[in-house]
This record gives C-alpha cells, structure tokens and sequence, in this order.
C-alpha cells in the first residue's frame, strides 16, 4: 500500500508514521520542509481543560494518554541533531474572577462526568502551586493531564522518526491529482507525479485548497491566533494558566478579535501569552490590538507581567471546520482521498489519535475510537460545503 | 561625579554616562550571568541585549542605553 | 499639510527632516537615542572628545535646521510598531528612560514616513567571542565616543572595512593602547576597490589614507590579510590569536601567532536594521551578501507613503545617508525628484552609490570565515547555540530550524547572529537567506503592562 501524505506538520508527521509503523509506503510532500507552518506558529497545547463533553473530548482524552507514550519514544529514540518534544505534563490551572465561579464549577463538573480530571483547588494550594497568581482569582480547578510540547520540535521528531521508519519527504507543492473523476490514484506535484493508492490531505488550515485541487469539497477556513513572548526571566509561573474564558472562544463562530488568556512558562525561559482568534482569512497584518488586549488580560492574571518585557509575537492560521469538529476519515465522494483536518487550535494535542484513525481509514487497522463523529460525509460539514 | 551601586558595592562614574559607560570605566567588563559565564557590553547600541541588568528593582535594562543616576541601584540578572 | 514622519535621527533621519520642511511638510522625527545624531554622531555634550567627531559642523546645521522649521522631534522615543496603510502610516512609540517602566505611549500618525533606521555593526562569530572584554568595533567606538571609555588597556581590532580606522584612531585617544588593527581582506581586494577610478571615491581614498596615517603616529600597525580567528582567556579576554588569511577568508595553516591583550573589537561591515521597514511592508532587495530595502530614485519603497534612506538601503556611509535622506524627506512631502533644490543630493547619492559597490568589493565577507569556527563555537550568543547545532538542524525551514536549536530566538532576536547562522545553514546544505531572520513584529522592547495600556484606548478591541 503506498500512500502521499500531504503537509508534513504535525497531522502529516503524525500520520506518517503511524502508517509507516503499520507497514504502508509513505511519501509526504510538503512545500516548504517539516513545520514550516501552523505547527511552528502554536503553542503545543495537549489539552483537556478546554474541552466541553462530546466526540472532542474523547479525542482529546484518548491523544493526551497517547502523547505520553509517543514523546518517551520519540525523545528515547533520538539521533544527534533531531529535537526533544519537550513534552511536559505541568497540568493546567483554570481560574474564574468573581461572577465566574458557577460557570466554570458547571463545566468542571460535566467534565468529570466524560472521564477528565478536574480538581478543585483552595486558596491555599493555590498559593502554593501559582505564588505569583492575582489575589483577585475567585476560584480554581486543576487539570493534572494538561500537558504540553514544543510544537515545531515535537513535529520534527515525528517526522524525522517516520523517515527512520521509511517514509519519504519530497519537498514540492501539490498542484492536482492523478486518476480520474471520482477516484483519485496519487498526485501532481512541481516536483513530478507521484503515484498512489491513498493520498491523505494533511494541509491544515489550506487543506480546503488542496482539496480542491483534488477535484473534492472540503470547507476548512483559517482563523488568526496571535501569541506573545517575553523575555526569559525566572520561573514564575509553574503550570498552564488560564482564564476560564477561553472555554467561551473556542466554540465560537464571531468572526471578530476575541482573546482569553493563557499563560504559561517555557524550557527557554520565556513566558507565553496567548491566545487570540480572528476570522480574518490569511491576513499576515495583525495590528496591536490583539496584542494589547492579551497583554491587558494577562497581567490581571499575574500582575508581575506588567512589568516584564514582551520580546516578539508570532502568529498562526489554524484550520477549522464550519462546526467546530475535526475532519477525519476517507472523502465522500474522491475514493483515494483521506482527510485529517479542522483540529483549530488543537491539532498538536490530537494528532496522535487522529493518525489511528487515519491508519484504520487507509489500512483498516483497528482502533478503540468512534471514527463517525468526525468523518467528512456528517450533516455539519456538508450543510455548508 | 556620580555614585551607583552594582550588587551593593558603590562604583562612580562621570555624570551623564550610560551604565555601561560606567561599569567599563570603572574597569569592569562582566555584569550579567549567562548559561556560559560572564557577559557585559558587546555591542554597545542596545542591539545585542548583552548587558541587561536591573536598575532600581527593574528588569532587564541595557546598561549600555540607559544614562546612570546618582544612586542607581544596578543589580545582576542571571540567565535562568 | 503634509505630515512626515521619520524613524530615526542619524545623518539620513535629520536630512530626511531637512527635506522635507523645505518642501513645506509638518515634520515627526522619533529617535529612541537620547540625544539627535545616530550612531554617526553619537555624543554627550560633557563627555564627547571633539577630535571624535567627524563632520560635526553639517550636524550642528542639521540639528539648527530642525530647531528653525519647528519640526517635532522625539528622542528617547522607542518605536515598536509600525503599520501602513491607505489611511498613512501609523508608529506607536514609548517615551522615557530607556527600557524604563510605565514609560509613556505616542502614536504618530503621518502622510508618509521615511525609514532611516540605519545599520549596526556585524560581528561575526570567532572562537572565545562570548568571554567578557569581546565588543563589537561599533561599541568601542560609541563607549569611546559617548562615555569618554575605553573598553580595554590593550586592544586588537579585527574585522573589515574602513571603520576599523576610526575605531582603533577614537580607543587611542581616549587611552587604550590599540595592539593592531586587523583586516580581515588582502591587499588584492582592498587595491581592486580602493584603487581604481578614483573620482568616484570622492574624497574616500583620502580619508582612508589620512586614517591610516593617523594609526602611524599613533604606532598601531595596521595588517592586511589578518584576523583574530580566536579569542583566549578563562574568564574574560588574556589574549588573541591571529592569523593570516587566504583571499576566501580561510586562515593560513602555520601562520597563528598568539597576542595578549584584554579587549577585542570586532567589526565585519554592517546589518541594516530592516524590522520597520519590513512591518510595514516594504520589498527587501538582496542576495547572501546582505539584504537592503528597495528604494526607487525618489527613495521610494515598494509601499506608498514609505520612503528610506541611509544604511538600510545599502552600506553606503553618511554622505550616502545624507544624501538619500534629503532626496526621500523633499519628495515624502510631495516635492518634486527633478526639482532644482534636490540637484546637489541627486548628484551626490549618485557617487555615493558607486563608493557603496567598492566597499563591498574590497572589504565583502567571503565564505571561509566559517573555517575559523569549531563546532562548539557558539553561534547565537542569545540561547548558547552552537555551530554544530545549526549545521545539524540546516536542512529543515528556517523557522523549525530556529525552534529545533533556539538560534536567533533570544533577546536580540537572531540581529547579532542572523546572518553568520544564515551562513551556516547555507554551507550546510540549507536553505537559502530569506527575510526570515529580519522579521521582528515587536520593533523594540515593549514592556507589558505598556501594551496592556493601549488596549482601553483601542477603538478596536
């Protein structure tokens, strides 16, 4: 079985080498290199906090238990020159302002009716795990499995292990398929024509386009996430932090800024505030206002930030679908053609399960997971399509 | 004349010079710790962040841009 | 009437300022230096040796100029960030103490903006560079100038270009003893861009050789084909060694010698501050030899309303500067390019241009500096990384090779090491220079509770 996986971010190395390990010839093919895009513009979120009960959730849960597994191997298994994951379950730390509480205290506890861990937090074990938190936070719920890598380095692990697996990279942009109406039996590339029996559309927030180019329908949109970085300085923030309305933006359709704040410490040193969303296609010209209302949120969440030095920002486009779900599974109507997309802002943390999936659609190997609620042939992708 | 501190110990310098200016003419050349030693000034017009240090419970200066008061508080800032 | 803004306020900023109040305009000129002049005529009105200066008369008649066409000027006045678009140019700035806290916020909103950021040295790396007493020829130049300093007893210059000249000439007059000066091309090259045609070095060839007489009386030897290709010392610098220099760079086998000394300064040329100009948008011209700002005759950029001039338009000196800062500031303010007062700067600007293609040619990195590397040289001073770090991690983009190593992601965002991990990464296998590196959305250091502010003030959050 040969398969062209295209994108080699974080879903294309994921997927590469989960089917490589399962046996398929694997060919990815990506324009610029590995990580050159989406998966170097996040924060390597492994998350469970932010996930409301349904299909995601179980992903999500199912990923995280996987990432653990997947970062010793990688990080075990690593020749000179190819990057740790820094893969850290520091545990994420939701808090609610006064007039929060009962909201977040509702979430947490259908939360916990799905399986995730969320742990009320007193002002005391508070103080101890965050010292440098705002005495204003009213409440607080621990979710030990949050977790996180180096997104960028987490990929190139993947990808670099796929290739010990097999694989090929071919550095080329994709310009059509190969077969014939319907049935799709590899791709065009700049680089020559490669044949295939799968191809597995892997291109994040531009696999609508590729899609296309394909000859099939695939709604997925870009949305704007702006991150800032400070300088590095000593740790002061111990866990993923967040303000519990990030919950609110992740589900939302509004095209306008919103920002929730998300603030966590790295390796290097540096402390990392996000995050904003903006529909605004892929427009590269960000303005200061996200900036300004993440630096505004986050220092009500840790006051010393104030005075702290913002050492650049970045920005990414995440890829997602009309309703909010990722696309997983062999298209409806292009026999040959697989996706794995729409993860939004959480693609690092369910790449690992999305690449099982994508293994049983290609290869029919098994997997514990419901592939249905995320096949490209639901009511909620076509509606729209 | 000016007087500063750096770690507590007094240094002077001519009044208007940057911290930098200070620190070298008082014969130091390291005031920051790195992950490899010692670092001062290097490129002397706040391009490298070399010399960062704090000033007056304020992080992350560079001594070479920022003109020393009378009664600065200079301190070092270690590279976590 | 037209408002001009412009960043900063070295020989292209102030002529720039000059043009355009005489085209009529309402002018913004924003430094975050403390005091008007750049890195050219860096000063202190107590502390400067006045024999350091050079040119100073045409800066006091810039500087009055200013002062007598009421154009607005900000120093201490840190630009970090700047956006175009239909509606004009808008730089937002904090004003204070440098890298103070709470300083206050500005905007500046303009009909056009000329970028005169100019250009800082470029230091490449050498084995020993991280230890205390290493500076870069430009910091010796502004401690000397600036602060009255020396940065070492003994001091050995290395690098290329003529800038060594003034640098060794500014550390013996404020005391140092300067062992050598070192420069890093061999005769061949600097006679090729020295030596022919001398009428377009208008006056350049002479400045040099009244330099390198200078040195003579100050008995500093002057080397060609040299370079300090390590830096020894345990704590800080005991000594150097140098070495002679094949016509690629690559040092000569058996032609190490050892030299003590306690301050080095180095200096290969320049790195033009390109973060602003790629903000808002500007097309970068350039190959490996160095990336610039592409300007038309009127100094336009690719971006309307968004003119340069000076060093980020090519390492052309500050007659160059002067010269395309007058041009871009009359014609920012809606003058004519063929109008008579603009004569004199068109003219000059041409010569100058041809000054700018010999200084390359005599003094351009050549690629066997990385010869003089080990692998556990550091690099990126910033994050500690090594030579063979980047080289490992150079056939993946730029951006994930970045993440992978940390080069280039520290507190100076990759502007001290850009191009020498570029040169790495290229030697390596890699991919080609890109603007990658010179892409730094947040333009200085802003501090967070600063940003934070704007956001009440916003409209648009």
């Amino acid at each position: 079985m040969r398969v062209v996986v295209i994108g080699a971010g974080i879903m294309g190395a994921a997927c590469a080498l989960a089917l490589a390990e399962r046996g398929a010839e694997v060919v990815v093919v990506d324009r610029v290199g590995v990580a050159g895009e989406t998966s170097s513009r996040c924060e390597g979120n492994l998350l469970v906090s932010d996930k409301a009960p349904g299909p995601e959730a179980d992903l999500a849960i199912a990923s995280n238990a996987m990432w653990r597994d997947l970062a010793e191997r990688l990080d075990a298994d690593r020749p000179a020159g190819q990057p740790a994951t820094e893969f850290e379950a520091k545990g994420g730390i939701v808090v609610a302002f006064a007039g929060g509480e009962a909201a977040l205290e509702r979430f947490a506890d259908a939360q916990r009716a799905t399986g995730i861990r969320a742990e009320a937090m007193d002002a005391a074990a508070l103080a101890i795990a965050e010292p440098f938190l705002s005495p204003e936070v009213a409440r607080a719920i621990r979710y030990p499995d949050d977790a996180q890598v180096q997104p960028s380095n987490a990929t190139q692990a993947l990808l670099a292990t796929a290739l010990r697996h097999g694989a090929r990279l071919v550095i080329a942009e994709v310009t059509g398929g190969l077969g014939r109406p319907g049935r799709l039996a590899g791709v065009r590339t700049t680089a020559g024509p490669i044949a295939a029996d799968v191809v597995v559309d892997c291109a994040g927030p531009w696999s609508g386009e590729v899609a296309a180019r394909l000859g099939a329908r695939l709604d997925i949109r870009p949305r704007r996430g702006v991150i800032l970085v400070t300088t590095p300085m000593p740790q002061r923030v111990f866990h993923k932090v967040y303000d519990s309305d990030y919950v609110g933006a992740v589900g939302s359709g509004d095209a306008a800024l919103q920002t929730s704040t998300v603030v966590e410490s790295t390796p290097g040193g540096t402390v990392l505030i996000g995050s904003s969303r903006e529909r605004v296609g892929f427009d590269e010209r960000t303005g200061v206002a996200p900036a300004a209302a993440m630096a505004a949120k986050a220092v009500r969440l840790f006051p010393f930030l104030e005075h702290t030095t913002l050492l650049r920002s970045y920005f990414g486009f995440r890829p997602y679908a009309p309703d909010h779900l990722p696309v997983i599974g062999p298209d409806p109507e292009v026999a040959g053609l697989v996706h794995a997309t729409g993860h939004e802002g959480a693609g690092i943390g369910l790449a690992p399960a999305t690449a099982e999936l994508v293994a049983h659609a290609v290869l029919g190997t098994p997997t514990a997971l419901d592939p249905r609620p995320f096949l490209p042939s639901r009511r909620g992708l076509r509606e729209t399509a | 004349m000016i007087r500063i501190t750096v770690d507590g110990e007094p240094v002077q310098g001519r009044e208007g010079q940057t911290i930098a200016g200070v620190l070298v003419g008082a014969g130091r050349t390291a005031w920051r710790t790195a992950q490899t030693g010692g670092r001062g000034v290097f490129c002397g017009i706040g391009v490298c962040h070399d010399c960062l240090v704090s000033v007056n419970g304020v992080e992350g200066v560079r001594a070479c841009r920022r003109e020393a008061v009378d009664g600065d508080r200079v301190e070092r800032e270690v590279r976590p | 009437m037209r408002h001009v803004a412009i960043l900063g306020g070295g020989p292209a900023g102030l002529a720039a300022a000059q043009g355009a109040l005489a085209a009529g305009a309402r002018v913004s000129l924003i430094d975050e230096g403390d005091r008007l002049g750049g890195q050219f005529w860096r000063h202190h009105e107590r502390l400067t040796d006045p024999r350091l200066q050079h040119a100073w008369h045409r800066f006091e008649r810039l500087r009055g100029a200013l002062a007598g066409g009421g154009a607005q000027v900000l120093v201490g006045a840190s630009v970090w960030s700047a956006e175009a678009s239909v509606d004009g140019v808008r730089l937002r700035a904090v004003v204070g103490d440098a890298d103070g806290d709470g300083r206050s916020a500005i905007d500046v909103d303009a009909d056009a903006v000329v970028v005169a950021t100019g250009a800082h040295d470029l230091a490449l790396p050498v084995p020993g560079w991280t230890l205390p007493g290493v500076t870069t020829a430009g910091a010796a130049q502004a401690l000397a100038k600036r602060d009255g300093v020396a940065v070492g007893r003994r001091t050995v210059v290395s690098g290329s270009g003529p800038f060594l000249l003034p640098v060794a000439h500014s550390l013996a007059l404020v005391g140092s003893h300067v062992v050598g000066v070192h420069e890093t091309s061999r005769m061949p090259a600097l006679a090729g861009g020295w030596l022919p045609r001398p009428w377009e070095l208008a006056g350049k060839a002479g400045e040099f050789v009244g330099y390198v007489g200078a040195l003579a009386r100050h008995r500093i030897p002057y080397r060609t084909g040299s370079a300090v290709v390590r830096v020894l010392g345990r704590d800080r610098v005991e000594g150097v060694v140098v070495a002679r220099l094949d016509a690629d760079w690559r040092p000569m086998p058996g032609t190490e010698r050892e030299v003590a000394c306690d301050a080095v300064a180095l200096g290969h040329g320049f790195t033009p501050r390109l973060e602003a100009a790629l903000a808002l948008g500007c097309a970068i011209d350039g190959d490996h030899r160095g990336r610039f700002v592409a300007v038309d005759d009127a100094q336009r950029t690719s971006v309307a309303g968004v003119f340069a001039a000076g060093e980020v338009t090519g390492i052309g000196g500050a007659d160059a500067a002067l010269a395309e800062g007058a041009v871009a500031g009359f014609v920012a303010a809606g003058g004519a390019l063929d109008d008579p007062r603009l004569r004199g700067p068109v003219a000059a600007r041409r010569r100058t241009h041809a000054f700018a293609t010999r200084l390359e040619r005599a003094h351009g990195i050549r690629p066997g500096w990385t010869s003089w590397l080990d692998d556990d040289t550091i690099v990126c001073r910033c994050e500690a990384v090594t030579r063979r770090a980047v080289a490992e991690r150079a056939d993946v983009p730029l951006r994930a090779m970045r993440l992978a190593t940390r080069a280039g992601l520290g507190p100076c965002q990759g502007r001290t090491c850009g191009r020498a991990v570029e040169a790495i990464v290229a030697e390596s296998g890699g991919a080609a220079a890109s603007v990658g590196f010179d892409r730094r959305p947040v333009l200085a250091p802003v501090r967070i509770g600063e940003l934070a502010a704007l956001a009440d003030t916003d409209p648009r959050t």
